[in-house]
């Protein structure tokens, strides 16, 4: 679409944003990850503005989100605290990656997280799987044990493998601030596998720390002038209502057959993001 | 052995607070941007957007004294710009409280830890500094 008017534009993608934000709060998969394709491949816009507006995008809706998460006592505040050294390190390296990495590979790299995205919203999760049974020496030393609230009051849990745990958010923070996203897949992936923290203390600590995440990218992206304030102004306020509007629709549809045609929807995003990378039309 | 939780009553009622500064700020950064956003869309409406090939944007944009004189300006970009200047404060801002709530509790590895995570932040605003 090409739309030849600033209003127009805004118009469009002010809509299209406030879709993903709806469809991302009700899936939980967040609208980041198809913000941008919907920006670069719908629309024809630079990767780089793209990608900064929709990291401000995602500070707003995770900041909001999170309050919420840690009213219900799931969220792990020390180990959020401290694998938040690792993600901002990462988002800031990634921020400043995106000046010398070439905006084809940027845009084939946010093809391969896409199909993972869709992967990993289709793979069965949440299950009854049995935490560590043992608490690492450095986890202990960091005092991060936890209890979440369980049907018949607190259960305890344990944290193990923070190195590996940590590398891998890392690497969260790197795709944060390379792709302008909140990578919240790779850091509940980080912590749910690798550290074997229980499901739902995953995903809220997950969101516990994107807006922190994204803030870390978002400061070089406004400095390198990735943030076009005519641009950003529509993704961040379509998506942030997306999102408000998404949380209260949550519990009045069937979000498993929602997730499926998420999973569909970025899948086919996901090619055409590498297809056009690699023929040099992104 | 009794399980030290990562959120005793006092903590948890102090973090509930700062989810409520977290959705302050951003409700502050959305009025600000909506503002600016119907100055822009008043004045520059019926422009031809410009947003297919990247132009480094003028230094007013991108650095934050010059956000912050072109919002006293009133000046329509640089008003949604402070707007998102404001967005981006907010998880910072709430990083910087998490240090002083952790040495309200005599947590000092962890109000170090968060020490760190705010310079990293703070070098991170550096390039539009």
């Amino acid at each position: 679409m090409n739309p030849d008017s600033v209003l127009a534009l805004s118009l469009y993608v002010g809509s299209g944003s406030l879709l993903a934000g709806l469809i991302g709060a009700m899936t939980g998969l967040g609208g980041g990850v198809v913000i941008v394709p919907m920006l670069t491949l719908g629309f024809g816009i630079d990767i780089r503005y793209a990608i900064g507006a929709s990291l401000v995008s995602v500070i707003a809706t995770s900041s909001g989100a999170a309050a919420a998460y840690v009213r219900e006592g799931f969220t792990n505040i020390r180990v959020g605290m401290f694998l938040e050294i690792a993600t901002s390190l990462g988002a800031i390296l990634g921020a400043h990656l995106t000046a010398v990495v070439n905006p084809a590979a940027i845009g084939v790299v946010f093809g391969f997280v896409l199909l993972h995205s869709a992967y990993t919203s289709l793979s069965a999760h949440g299950a009854a799987r049995e935490t560590g049974d043992t608490t690492g020496r450095l986890a202990g030393w960091l005092r991060m044990d936890g209890t979440y609230p369980g049907p018949d009051g607190p259960r305890s849990y344990h944290v193990s493998s923070i190195p590996s745990g940590f590398a891998l958010m890392g690497v969260a923070g790197v795709l944060s601030g390379l792709l302008g996203i909140g990578s919240g897949a790779v850091k509940v992936l980080a912590m749910d596998r690798a550290m074997k923290l229980p499901f739902k203390v995953s995903t809220t600590t997950s969101n516990f720390m994107i807006g922190v995440t994204a803030a870390a990218g978002a400061g070089v992206f406004l400095g390198r002038g990735y943030i076009e304030p005519g641009l950003a102004m529509p993704v961040m306020l379509g998506v942030l209502a997306g999102s408000l509007i998404g949380a209260r629709l949550l519990t009045k549809m069937p979000a498993r057959k929602l997730r499926l045609l998420f999973a569909g929807v970025i899948a086919v995003l996901a090619v055409e993001m590498i297809y056009n990378s690699v023929t040099g039309r992104i | 052995m009794p399980m030290e939780t990562p959120a005793g009553p006092a903590r948890h009622q102090l973090e509930m607070r700062l989810g409520a500064l977290l959705r302050l700020g951003v409700a502050l950064a959305a009025a600000v941007v909506l503002s600016g956003g119907v100055l822009y869309l008043a004045r520059h409406g019926m422009d031809h957007p410009a947003y297919h090939t990247f132009h480094s944007d003028p230094s007013s944009l991108r650095t934050l004294p010059g956000i912050m004189e072109g919002a006293l300006h009133l000046r329509e970009r640089e008003v949604i710009q402070f707007g998102l200047v404001l967005l981006i404060a907010t998880p910072i801002a709430r990083v910087a409280f998490s240090i002083f709530a952790f040495c309200h509790e005599r947590d000092w590895m962890y109000a170090a830890i968060s020490a760190i995570v705010l310079a990293l932040l703070l070098y991170g605003l550096t390039s539009a500094a």
